[in-house]
């Protein structure tokens, strides 16, 4: 192919505003030749893709999308650091690709009037023509292309329109002159500019123009204490600056917003024609998307058909069965032709059930990602963002908290990728850590088992509601207050902060791109397919180990002994009855071979060792178990109960093991385990823990700190906890009298 | 003093200024609300907060505490 001629690709960074169509460019040119990773140090995403046109190649780095270039925080340093060459990890571009909304055009080139001044060859795509046509506004393209001195390409980027056009003016962009440099700011502020950069050489630092003029509008003072420029009196020259700027009327930072937006009316003065047309259907649906009664009907409408979606048999249902079908085959295969030992209970028990047991919440993970990859490509989701927010400002947050924790109820997994929305650093950490109360579908199997074997079923109001269903709802109201709880907690302790500003577009609305939803959908799969076949596949190695090991088959050597006596009886059998009475011994005998193991196991001593905690919980040290067996995810307590009480662990049936928790009876007494109040403190207890190794990884990865994996572990643990003491004396309370 | 936030839905209205120099002030600034800018009040989420707004051929939504920031000429 004619890419691998070249030695090394044309590095071009592409930016834009947010919702301008920038990732359906971007999927566009590059196809599927893409990578994806996080810069160090910053949660920013980091995304690259290549292709080739006329012999030469490109590489398109995917800057994230932005509405200005000035940095006040280290993810939206990124961006500068990146077109200034100034990260050690990223090439300098050799080019700038901007992205303008053709409809949006004003607000659009505010950004571009940065980007210019940064003096690199840069070609612009003014996208989605259409929807500005709907909206009456057409741009005379040529008079724009002369009057920024740049190439000006028209596309339609989700109809592939003007994508081949662009790729080749991207595979001429070398021969390309940079920008002619017009500072749209007044001389008394470029004086300071020069006069500021004359302080920066005499103490011998270089530093591109660009940053000294953020230097000196940057009042946050973030970026004089990122570019180390220390000393006093370098910080009272700035100052000093910026008081003679106010004094001649250009006053920090105001300055910059008003000379920009006053060069961008100059430079579209005759260029852009508005004609008065009734208004589209954007603005009319928005009158009744985020209308005070028809917009939370809507919402919540919708937010219903999703989860049904995510949690209905016949949708989700179907491929999870597969799924299960699937390793259970494995399993088989593996259970069949492997002899029997330590190797062929690790592949069995530990990888092919631990990692087994995840995957099968791919399905729901995948349409939830989907629904959420189409609201938000139509721009529906920046409405649910404005119709929560007044709710999520009671506890301190933005309603763009509630696309990461509306995730989070499939998996807290991608929940946590999704905070990544959320601009301001206090919030996004906020969200993350209570991301993960939120009950994900993983409790789901713990919740029916328990429900259905110890809530007594009645039903009431006519039929409508159950005793079970209400449980099951307490279960997630549970885990929603506490979120609530522990965001207002941390709002007003170790994550203290002034509540960030809500200052967001609400975009128009458009067609999903088929492309970039389904794109969407495979990242977000494969990154959870990713974290499962990584770390619950080491956490599964691990916990099968104190499960398996001493493994002192002494203690049951009778039932070993019986055991291969009925085998060879079983093979010499033809009576029917007598194969079916042999076939029910041997499992009988297989499942307590398996259970006495298990609990002379590491495993189980452990359990041992920590029954006097777990006592106040109602618990005894087989629950304790099974609670620590399932710390690389939760809905490993059910199999880990199957083995502890003699079922084995790959019952598919519950039936047997919820009659078998029915029966289950205190140690050496007939004081039955489980009642009411122990199903509820298991229940609660596992509403609220952090039971989910892969979780755990996530945050470590977005916030790139151990500090707060560790964090959410302990404090999950301990509301946990506390959650099953109070549910189970409560509980007991009222049984007992 | 008229600011962004008192305003009914449908008015239509000239920013006069900014008040602040933080980064609300700035993040305002930098999405179009400079001086001279024409704006209209498109309407108030169910619970009469945020504020949704339509400017320079786009719609912004905003709390009424940043909306308090933008002063309105008379």
């Amino acid at each position: 192919m004619s890419i691998q001629q070249q030695t090394e690709p044309i590095a071009i960074a592409l930016i834009g505003n947010p919702n301008t169509g920038k990732s359906t460019l971007f999927n566009a040119l590059s196809g599927v030749r893409q990578r994806t990773g996080n810069y160090p140090g910053v949660t920013v995403e980091k995304k690259h893709g290549t292709f080739g046109v006329s012999d030469k190649a490109i590489e398109l780095i995917d800057l994230p999308g932005s509405y200005s270039l000035a940095p006040r925080s280290p993810d939206e340093m990124v961006a500068v650091d990146v077109l200034l060459g100034r990260l050690p990890a990223e090439r300098k571009p050799q080019a700038v690709l901007v992205i303008l909304d053709a409809g949006n055009l004003e607000r659009n080139l505010y950004i571009l009037s940065q980007v210019l001044e940064l003096r690199l060859p840069t070609v612009v795509a003014l996208n989605m023509i259409d929807a500005a046509a709907e909206k009456g506004v057409t741009v005379d393209v040529p008079k724009l292309s002369e009057r920024l001195g740049v190439p000006v390409i028209p596309t339609r980027a989700n109809h592939g329109e003007g994508v081949q056009e662009l790729r080749e003016a991207l595979a001429n962009i070398e021969q390309l002159a940079p920008p002619e440099a017009t500072s749209p700011f007044p001389p008394a502020f470029r004086d300071e500019v020069a006069g500021l950069q004359g302080q920066l050489v005499s103490r011998n630092v270089s530093t591109p123009r660009y940053l000294v003029e953020r230097l000196l509008l940057d009042t946050s003072g973030y970026l004089e204490s990122e570019l180390k420029l220390g000393g006093d009196d370098f910080h009272q020259f700035i100052a000093d600056a910026r008081t003679r700027l106010k004094e001649s009327g250009a006053p920090v930072p105001a300055v910059e917003a008003m000379s920009r937006y006053g060069w961008v009316r100059e430079t579209l003065q005759g260029i852009v024609e508005r004609k008065q047309v009734p208004p589209p259907l954007s603005d009319r649906l928005d009158r009744i998307m985020t209308h005070p009664v028809f917009g939370t009907i809507i919402f919540a409408v919708l937010m219903m058909a999703v989860f049904t979606a995510v949690f209905s048999d016949y949708i989700a249902g179907v491929p999870m069965g597969w799924i299960e079908g699937l390793f259970e085959f494995l399993g088989g295969v593996v259970g069949d032709n492997f002899a029997e030992g330590p190797f062929r209970s690790l592949l069995v028990d530990g990888v092919i059930a631990g990692v087994g047991g995840v995957l099968v919440f791919l399905p729901q993970i995948c349409i939830l990602f989907f629904f959420i990859a189409i609201l938000e490509d139509c721009g529906y989701m920046a409405r649910a963002a404005y119709l929560m927010d007044r709710l999520f400002s009671n506890v301190g947050l933005s309603g763009k908290s509630f696309i990461p924790l509306l995730s989070s109820f499939a998996c807290a997994i991608p929940g946590v990728m999704a905070t990544r929305v959320i601009e301001n650093r206090r919030d996004r950490l906020i969200t993350m850590l209570i991301a993960p109360l939120m009950s994900c579908s993983a409790r789901i199997p713990v919740y029916v088992i328990m429900i259905a074997a110890f809530v007594p079923q009645y039903s009431f109001a006519g039929g409508l509601l159950n005793s079970h269903t209400l449980t099951f709802a307490g279960m997630y109201l549970v885990g929603v207050v506490t979120a609530v709880l522990v965001a207002l907690v941390l709002k007003k302790t170790i994550l203290r902060g002034a509540t960030p500003p809500f200052v967001m577009e609400l975009p128009s609305y458009k067609w999903p791109s088929i492309q970039t939803v389904l794109m969407r959908v495979v990242e977000k799969g494969w990154a959870f397919i990713y974290r499962a076949g990584t770390l619950i596949f080491a956490s599964s190695v691990l916990v099968w180990a104190a499960a398996y090991y001493p493994h002192n088959e002494a203690i049951v050597a009778p039932e070993i002994e019986r055991l291969a006596a009925v085998e060879t009886e079983l093979e010499q059998a033809t009576d029917e009855t007598k194969v079916a009475a042999l076939e029910e011994e041997q499992a009988e005998l297989q499942n307590h071979i398996d259970g006495a193991l298990l609990r002379d196991s590491y495993l189980g001593r452990a359990g041992h060792w920590i029954e006097p905690a777990v006592r106040p919980l109602g618990w005894d040290w087989r629950i304790g178990c099974a609670t620590i067996a399932s710390f690389p995810a939760r809905e490993v307590i059910i199999g880990t109960l199957g083995v502890i009480f003699d079922m084995g662990g790959d019952d598919e049936d519950t039936a047997p093991l919820q009659e078998k928790l029915q029966t289950a009876t205190w140690d050496g007494t007939d004081k039955p385990l489980f009642n009411l109040p122990v199903a509820l403190s298991v229940m609660v207890f596992f509403a609220l823990c952090a039971q989910c190794a892969a979780t755990l990884a996530a945050i470590k990865r977005e916030t790139n700190s151990w500090r707060w994996p560790i964090f959410t572990f302990f404090y999950m643990t301990a509301l946990a906890y506390i959650g099953a003491f109070i549910i189970y004396r409560i509980a007991s309370f009222f049984t007992t009298t | 003093m008229k600011t962004l936030s008192t305003l009914q839905v449908g008015d239509r209205v000239t920013v006069s200024s900014i008040e602040g120099d933080d980064d609300i002030s700035v993040r305002l600034l930098e999405m179009g609300l400079v001086p001279g800018v024409e704006l209209t009040v498109v309407g108030y989420a169910p619970l009469g907060d945020p504020i949704e707004i339509e400017l320079i051929g786009y719609r912004l939504s905003l709390r009424k505490s940043e909306a308090s920031r933008v002063v309105i000429a008379d």
